[in-house]
Parts: C-alpha cells; structure tokens; sequence
C-alpha cells in the first residue's frame, strides 16, 4: 500500500459518498455538491492510481486540471439554472408535480 | 491544406461561439449564417480528402499525444462530420427565422450553438479518452443550455433534469478513464488495444469498460436511463430539440461504439453485450409504446427517439465475438441508423415546430383538419415518419435490413422479434398523427402558413433521409475507410 | 445508357412527377391539374405501349444499381411485368377520367390526385420491379400512398376504416419483410427468373424453403385477400368510388396477386413449388376463398360490399389459376389478372355512377335504376355477366381456360370449384340485374342530381362504357395475339418451362 494508492482508495471513497448523496437528496444545491464530491473523488483517483504504477507523472496532472475547469464550468451552469429555477417555481428540488408558470413568463411560451 | 481544414473545422465553431456572445440576436445571426457556409465548406472538403486519400491521424498544432490533442479523422468521422454539418446548418438556418428576435435571451441561441458543435467534431474526431470527455461536456453544457432556452420553470426544470443525468453520465466515463489510464498509462483507445493483446488478464479494465459503458448509455438515453430525455428534447424550442435528437445523443453513443469495437473483444462478455441489445429492444417497445400515448406532438417524437436508440445498441450483441461480415453489417447498420434517424428527426422537429406554429397547440388532436391546408410541414413530418417506421426505400429501411441480415447472419434471430416488431409500432405512432391530420369534422377556419423557407428546410432534410436508402452503397463506402484504416494505428 | 434502358424508368417517373406537380399546385387549379394528370397517364400508356411492342419483339429493358450492401435496386419489363404494367397504365387513364368527375366540386383534390398519382407510380414499379427487393420497396410505397386515398373523407367511418387497412397492410409487409430477409440469408439477393431458383435445391434446403414460402405468401396474400387475411378488403369500401375500383380492380389486390405469382413462377419455380408441396396447399387456400368470398357476397346488402366479397373471391382465380401447374391452367390464371380488372372497374364505376347520381348504395334502392340510367345499367350488366362467365366476355375466357388445365392436370375438382362459384356468382348478380331491369321504381331516388346531357356526367360515364367494351372485345377476340390471352399464352411459353 502506497501513498499513492492511498489517495486512489480515499478518491473511490470520495466518489462513493457523492454517489450516495446525488441519488439520495433531493434540494439541487447539495445535490451539485454531491456531484462535486464525486469528481474530486474521480480526480484523486485518476492522479492517485497513475502514480502508484509508474511514479510521479504529468500527465494525469494536467489532465485533472483540464477536468476541473470543466467541473467548475458545469458547476457554474448549474448555480445559474437552479437559481433561475427557483425564482420561476419557488422550488429548490425536483420533486413534485409541475408546477404552472407564473404569468408574467407565460408569454414566454408563445409558439409551443 | 489538411492544416486548414483541421484547424478550420475545430477553430471556426469556437470562435464564432466567442463572436457572437458579444453580438446581439440579430447580429449574431449575421454572424453565424456565415460561419456555418464555412463550416459545411470545410466539412465538405474534408470529406472529399478522406473520401479521395482515406484517413489519416492529425496531432492538431504538432503537439504529439499524451499532452497533444491528436485526431483521428477516418472515414467514419467525417461521415459524422459531414452529417453534424449538414443537420447542424439546417437548425442553424431554421432558427434564425424561428426564434423571436425580440426575446434577449435568445441571443444565446448562437453561442451554445456554436459551442455545441464544436464539442460534436471534437467528439467525432478525438482519438484519446480524455479529450472525448472534454468534448462530451461541452456537447452536455452547451445542450442543457440549449433546453434552458425555453425559459419557462418547465423548461429549467426539464433542463435541469437533463444537467444531472448528464453529470452523472460524465464522471462515470471520466472514473473509467481514471482506471484505464491507472491500468495502462495510455489514453488512446489503440494504446489501450494494443496493451490488451499483449496481456489479456485484466480485471479492472472489465469493470472499466463497464461503468464508461453506463456513463455513455445514461447520456445517449437508453432504457430504463431514458427518463430524462422526452421532457428535455419536448419542451425545448424547435430547433434546438431537431439538435438535440439528431446529433446530441449520437456524440455519446458514437464513443460507446468505438469503445466497444476496439475493446469489447477482449474486456466485454456474452452477458454484456446481450444486456445491452436487451436494453435497447426494450427500448424500442417502451419508447414506441409511450410515444403511441403522448398527447403531445412534440413528446410523441420525443419518446420515438427513445425507441430509434434502442437500435443503435443492437450493435453490441451483433458485434460480439461474430464473424466479420456479420460484424460489418452490424456497424453498417449502425451508421445508416445515425444517419437516418439524425435526418429524419432533425426533419420531424423541425416540422412539428412548424406545424405546431400553424394550428396553435401543441396537441395532436389539434392537427385535424390540417391536411385541408396541404401544409408542406405535414408532408415532411410524414416523409420523416417512413423513415422511421423502417419503410423503403428510406435510410432507416436500409438500416433494417442490415440490422436483419447481421441478426440472421449471427443466428440471433430474437432481435428479428425487435427489429419486425418496432418497424410497426413506430408505424402506429407516425399514423397516429397521419390520422389526426385528416380528420374531416373540425371547423378550424384559421390556418397560419409559416414562411416558405421555415417549411423548405425539414423538407430537404427528410428528402435526403429518403434518399439514404437509395445511396446507401456510395455512403457506406466512405465509411468503410474507418474500419479499414482505423486499425492498429 | 441507353434510351431504351431507361424507358422503365421514364414510365415510372410520369406518375411520379405527376404526384409532385400536383402537391406543389394549388387547391384551385382544378383546370391545369387534370392536364397535368391526363397528360401524365397518356404518357405513361404511349411508354408502356412501346415496351410492349418491345418486348413482343424480344427486347428486354432494365436497370439496375447497388442499394444497400448486397441488395440491388432492379427495373425490368418482361413479358410478365408488361401484363400488369399494361393494365394499369390503361386503367389508371380511365380511373384518372372518372376521379376528375367524382371528385368535381369536392375538396382536398390536390391531396387525392396526388397520392393518387403515387399510388399509381408504386403500382408500375411492382411491376417492373426485378427482385424481391425492389418489389417490396413499391409494394410498401403502395401501402403508404393508398391510406390518404383511403381516409380522404375524413369520416370517422372512413378513418377506421384506413386504420384497419393500414393494420392489415404494415403486418403483412412486415412478414413479407421477414420472409425476404430470411430467403436473403441463405440464397442472397435472388433477381426474378423464369423457371425460379430452386430447380435443384440442395435436400436441407427444403424446411426452410417451406417455411420461408409461407411466410411470403402470407405476407403477400393480405393484400390479395386470401381469407381468412382479407378483413381489411370490405371494411375499406367507405372509399370515393374511384378508389374502391383502383384498390379493387388495379393496385392493391393485384400487387398481392402478382406477388405470388413471382414468387412462385420466378423465385421458386413451378417445379420446385410443387415438388415441395407447396402448391396444393395454396390451391386449396385459394378454392377456400372463392367459395368463402361468393358465400358471403350473396348477403351483403350494400352493394359495394358485395363488390368487394366479389373481389375476394375473384383473385383468388389468379392464385388457383397458377396452382394448376400446366401451361393452359396458368394462362387461366394469369389471363385473370387482366380479366378480372376490367370487369371489376366497370363494376365499381357503374356502382359510383348510381351513387353519385341517383345516391343509391344499398341493392334494395337499385329498383328501376335501368329505366333512369340505361347506359351505366348496360354495362353492369355486361361486367357481372362476365363474372359469372357467360360467353363471350372475358371471365368466361378465363373459367374455360382454367377448366381446361385443371383437367390437363387431372386436379378435376377445380372444376367442381368454378361451377360453384359461377353458380354463386349468378346468384348473387342476378337478383341485382332483376332489380335494375325489371323492378318498377318505388319511390323517389335518394339523392337525384342532374349532371350534364347524360343520364350522368360524361366524365362518369365514358369511362365506364369503355371499360365494357374492353371486356366484350377481350372475349370476342381472346384469339388475337394482343389480346390478354394472347400475351398471356406468350408469357407461359417464354417464361414457364415445363
């Protein structure tokens, strides 16, 4: 057991834990946060197992770096639609029946 | 040349992306209606060097693979290439008369757009399994984008929904990159072939495959993983549904492919791949079966999608430890399906825009009567709908038929049940709305004809998914490159 | 490529371009729109009527491209093909002629002509069509373009009736689909053949040849109707009259028919169908269905309806025709094809003529209709004379021909089948021409309209008089090398080597 295999065994964990929390809760901002635990989970793992087989490695590094601005775009994208959603609904989850739109939007919807 | 082309291809749609998030509506329509004649030249020409010379690898600015971004532009890849080009440009063209100007946000139509197809080409082209995820991303934000676009709560939350399972999808891929590249050291998928052949205990890399296998299937929604696409690809506008149906989930499926072509021989199983011909028959009589039940015209050609993917996965069982011949008509299949389904789709939504802008609702039964009108949509809607059902001389009968043959050719004459089955229930949800429209007894005296070119364009498109049938041969052609090139490269 | 190579296609793409023409034309150009239509079906019968020439000289026309891998898309007029192309070039000028009058002053006409058009488009590629391939492609073509013409009313009556046609039809493709894919997978792409494919077929080839010809006749005999698939055939009679006599005398019922019979003459092969048995059990199929269709025409009330049992019973002639196996039972059969069409449009029309005129459906309102409509009454009576076979018209040239060869091939209880099913024949027309002649009127008409100098408009009445002609001069000169059974006895001694 290496380090290395440590942070991989830690990061499956990680990923673990989100997956147990995106499924689970339902209000949309921890549920990002969830997602986020998952792919820092995912990052740990793919620096961790890499290292572990062949010693210190750019590759995997620059790779995650890659892979957190894309979470953090995702991440932005996913604040704004859920902040935009519920000043529509009033909602912070998913669940439940839809609901009408309020009729200041309504108009939004003029051809379908 | 090939510089220009390859530089022109991934560059033009990222920066137009970056023009016309400065730009207005209008302006960025200017803008876009000239970035997609460039696109489709550029296509056009790279599909003529691949068509003229066969394929070749690309390490884009001469930076080599694992830090480069190296491409692989094979025959199959440019025929997605061409194909994103060509239902890529109509959208484009169809929403800028389609969309209300006067609503600012839908200026962002024409960012996402561009940034949509730049992530299809990236995908289509990417040969390493780390620059397929950044592709997949970008398709997956710039889509969900795409849906939010609708602007109402139903829209965001049908938006929303899509994030998720999207995410979701993503980091189990992302997870299966980290254990492969753990396992190999490699990225590229012919690294990872190649290390395969050399040592073929490995365990890990199986359940690798896996869960990748899973992330891609819950992205291109295949039953029971489809739950999120009707309310997203209904609700959307028009044009961004004809995008999302037809080329969206392709991106997703396409890397499944790959996947399973280079290492399903040696990482998949018997189970795996019948599992995943399972899922996709399911598919097939789910989707149909609730796109038969929708009240809405939009969700009816939602849930058809769900149905039309449940075939691409038909590709798993025929592919798996078959002969060759077997295992080439299989992948022929899969490509005229792509095809077909990408125009034929792209035709219907873009039609049941129209035709839903004509009589005012979204309701099927609000079609009656409409045939009155000889609406040109409705004829497109339908010329779209043979194609669906599987009926010659379409490209989606095409598809069939080599779906039938490699079916029979490997014995696994149950998919036959899939394949024969689903062909007349798609008929009976594309009657469905035949029905509706030639209903006599309704007074409608009101009928609202979208402008020409509105109509003119699904008509091209479902024209040409018509027309697949009958060219099948010449296409497939092109195609064949990939496999004959593609190999140990 | 030469001119001559493309004439099939040329036939092929007036009623195509037709239908295009017609879309793209608005509602209202009624005038332009029957030129173009005229135009169009005059064009297609001058082409048709040269490859006919053609092919009587020894010519072979064709076509041929790759489709989908392994599978070419084939055109090509023999001898066989020009028979049905030839009906329905001729038929589909008349049919044309009479729709225009129908349909005067009815809306939705543009939509009509032009499935119309492609409706008889699809016809004319089953009959060039040179596989199995290209034939199921137009045979799926012609499902798709006769729902609208099905459904053009609207009615809810009318719209189930289309579904239930469409349910019959898209099944019995599928399984003709499945049977096409099966015989692909262990013989590969088979072109038409005089004489079939399966002379000497391997011994373990038999089961699946079996199951696979089933399969196919299954497929195809929903649209001939052989019972108990032919559910969908009177259901569909809600149809305009032009319709009813397209899908009744030309299109569908005869693409059925024709099936079989390229199955059976050019996949298979007489000889090999029957050294498998195959052709007994379709013979007895196809006596089942002419009794079962006379039976129940005798107590149908609405006269189309009982039109439309005729039909059932009446193809099944063709396929009873072929099961006969000798050269004189299959020209019966063949020559029925032709025979049968023009009788049964000529009934059709005469039916719409009442109906439109005096707005007659039901027999019992029939009473009389000869003193108010002599001309259309004369030529019902000629064409239901010819069904039940009276000499000289044309279905008694068929049933003696057919008697002929089934005592040539000792299978003499075909003869106990044609004098039952004449004898019902009679009995069912004969009540109708008692009403029409020798009733006096009751009361008034249901619905009388004057139409034009005629007793009815000329555009109905024309049509319906030419085609009795055809049926008088299709007996009277059945001897004539360009009769029907003229190039029937043709096509038997070029194609049918026995």
């Amino acid at each position: 057991m290496t380090p290395s295999l440590l942070y991989a065994f830690a990061g499956a964990a990680l990923c673990g834990i989100g997956l147990f929390g995106f499924i689970l809760i339902s209000h949309l901002l921890r549920k990002l946060l969830a997602f986020n635990l998952m792919g820092s989970g995912a990052f740990l793992v793919l620096v961790g197992l890499a290292q572990h087989r062949s010693g210190p490695d750019p590759v995997p590094q620059a790779l995650v770096l890659t892979g957190i601005v894309v979470a953090i775009a995702a991440t932005a994208l996913a604040v704004v639609l859920i902040r935009r959603y519920y000043h529509l609904s009033g909602k912070t989850s998913l669940e439940g029946p839809a609901q009408d739109t309020p009729p200041d939007q309504a108009r939004g919807a003029r051809h379908e | 040349m090939t510089l220009w082309l390859m530089a022109g291809l991934l560059f033009t749609p990222l920066a137009w992306a970056v023009l016309t998030l400065l730009a207005g509506f209008r302006r960025g329509r200017t803008i876009t209606w000239l970035g997609i004649v460039i696109q489709v030249l550029v296509s056009l020409a790279l599909w003529a060097v691949v068509a003229g010379e066969g394929g070749f690898q690309y390490p884009l600015g001469g930076w080599q693979a694992p830090l480069g971004i190296e491409l692989r532009v094979d025959g199959l890849a440019v025929t997605f290439v061409m194909l994103t080009a060509l239902v890529a440009a109509a959208s484009g063209l169809h929403a800028g008369f389609y969309l209300d100007p006067d609503k600012q946000w839908h200026r962002y139509f024409w960012p996402l757009f561009w940034f949509l197809w730049a992530g299809l080409n990236v995908v289509w082209l990417g040969n390493d399994l780390f620059n397929l995820y950044v592709g997949l991303e970008l398709i997956s934000l710039s889509a969900v984008g795409l849906v939010a676009l609708g602007g109402q709560s139903e829209a965001l939350r049908a938006a929303l929904r899509y994030l998720m399972a999207a995410l979701l999808g993503s980091l189990a891929y992302l997870l299966g990159v980290a254990l492969f590249y753990g396992e190999f050291g490699s990225l590229s998928l012919s690294g990872i072939a190649f290390a395969l052949s050399q040592d073929s205990a490995q365990d890990g890399a199986g359940f690798a495959l896996v869960l990748m296998l899973f992330g891609l299937a819950l992205k291109t929604a295949l039953f029971p993983m489809h739950r999120w696409l009707p309310p997203a690809h209904g609700i959307a506008r028009s044009p961004v549904s004809a995008l999302l149906s037809a080329l969206v989930v392709k991106g997703s499926f396409y890397i499944a492919a790959r996947l399973w072509l280079e290492l399903g021989a040696p990482l998949g199983s018997l189970a795996l791949a019948q599992l995943l011909g399972l899922l996709g028959g399911m598919a097939v009589f789910w989707g149909g079966w609730q796109a038969l039940r929708q009240p809405k015209l939009k969700q009816v050609v939602a849930y058809s999608s769900v149905a039309q993917i449940g075939y691409l996965f038909l590709l798993f069982p025929l592919t798996w430890n078959t002969t060759e011949v077997a295992a080439l008509q299989a992948q022929q299949a899969m490509t005229l399906q792509v095809i077909s389904h990408a125009l034929a789709k792209a035709a219907m939504f873009l039609s049941a825009g129209n035709l839903i802008m004509s009589v005012g609702s979204n309701q099927v039964n609000a079609l009656a009567g409409v045939s009155h009108f000889l609406p040109f949509s409705l004829f497109s809607f339908g010329l779209a709908g043979v194609s669906l059902m599987g009926l010659p001389p379409t490209g989606g009968f095409a598809a069939k038929w080599m779906f039938l043959q490699a079916s029979l050719a490997t014995s696994q004459w149950w998919w036959l049940v899939v394949l024969l089955g689903g062909g007349l229930l798609s008929a009976a949800y594309v009657f469905r709305v035949y029905r509706a429209s030639f209903v006599e007894d309704s007074n409608i005296d009101h009928f609202f004809h979208p402008a020409r070119r509105l109509e003119i364009i699904p008509m091209i498109l479902a024209l040409l998914s018509l027309g697949l049938g009958l060219m099948a041969e010449p296409v497939l052609s092109v195609m064949a490159l990939a496999f004959a090139n593609g190999e140990g490269t | 490529m030469t001119a001559s190579a493309l004439l099939p296609v040329f036939a092929l793409m007036t009623s195509l371009t037709a239908a295009v023409i017609i879309f793209t034309l608005p509602e209202q150009k009624h005038q332009l729109r029957t030129a173009v239509n005229l135009t169009a079906a005059v064009m297609k019968l001058l082409l048709v009527g040269l490859m006919i020439w053609g092919v009587f000289q020894g010519n072979e026309y064709g076509i041929s491209f790759p489709m989908v891998p392994g599978v070419e898309f084939i055109l090509r007029a023999d001898a066989l093909a020009m028979l049905f192309a030839g009906l329905s070039a001729a038929l589909w000028l008349l049919t044309t002629v009479y729709a225009v009058g129908y349909l005067e002053g009815s809306p939705n006409r543009s939509r009509f002509f032009g499935f119309f058009s492609l409706c008889v488009a699809s016809t004319m590629g089953i009959a060039l069509a040179g596989n199995l391939f290209t034939f199921f492609l137009f045979y799926e073509m012609l499902t798709l373009s006769t729902y609208p013409l099905v459904v053009h009313r609207g009615t809810p009556q009318a719209l189930r009736a289309g579904r239930t046609y469409i349910i019959y039809t898209l099944t019995g493709g599928a399984a003709l689909l499945f049977g096409i894919a099966l015989l692909h997978n262990f013989s590969g792409d088979l072109p038409f053949r005089p004489g079939g494919h399966f002379e000497d077929m391997a011994p373990d080839l038999q089961i699946p040849l079996t199951i696979v010809f089933v399969i196919l006749i299954a497929g195809l005999g929903v649209k001939a109707a052989i019972v108990p698939l032919h559910g969908w055939l009177p259901v569909a009679m809600v149809a305009p009259a032009p319709v009813s006599a397209l899908l009744h005398a030309v299109a569908v019922v005869k693409a059925g028919a024709f099936g079989i019979v390229r199955v059976v003459f050019e996949i298979y092969g007489l000889e090999a169908a029957s050294a498998l048995g195959l052709l007994s059990g379709l013979a007895a199929i196809a006596a089942f269905t002419i009794v079962y269709g006379s039976v129940r025409a005798l107590n149908q009330t609405d006269l189309k309806r009982r039109l439309a049992f005729s039909t059932v019973s009446q193809v099944s002639y063709i396929i009873l025709g072929l099961c006969l196996a000798g050269p004189v039972g299959v020209a019966g059969g063949l020559v029925h094809l032709v025979h049968q069409g023009v009788m049964k449009i000529t009934l059709f029309f005469c039916a719409g003529n009442y109906a439109e005129t005096l707005g007659i459906h039901r027999i019992d309102e029939l009473d009389g209709a000869g003193r108010r409509m002599p001309a259309t009454s004369v030529a019902f009576t000629l064409a239901a004379f010819g069904m039940i076979g009276t000499p000289p018209l044309a279905g008694f040239i068929t049933k003696w021909t057919m008697g002929t060869g089934a005592l040539a091939a000792g299978m003499d209880w075909v003869i106990a089948v044609l004098v039952v099913s004449s004898l019902l024949n009679a009995a069912y027309f004969l009540p109708v021409l008692n009403r029409i002649w020798f009733r006096e009127k009751k009361d008034a008409w249901p619905e009388e309209r004057q139409w034009g100098r005629f007793e009815t408009s000329a555009w109905l009445l024309w049509p319906s008089l030419i085609t009795a002609a055809l049926l008088i001069l299709a007996g009277l000169l059945a001897s004539a090398s360009f009769s029907p059974l003229g190039w029937v006895e043709l096509i038997v001694a070029r194609e049918v080597d026995l």
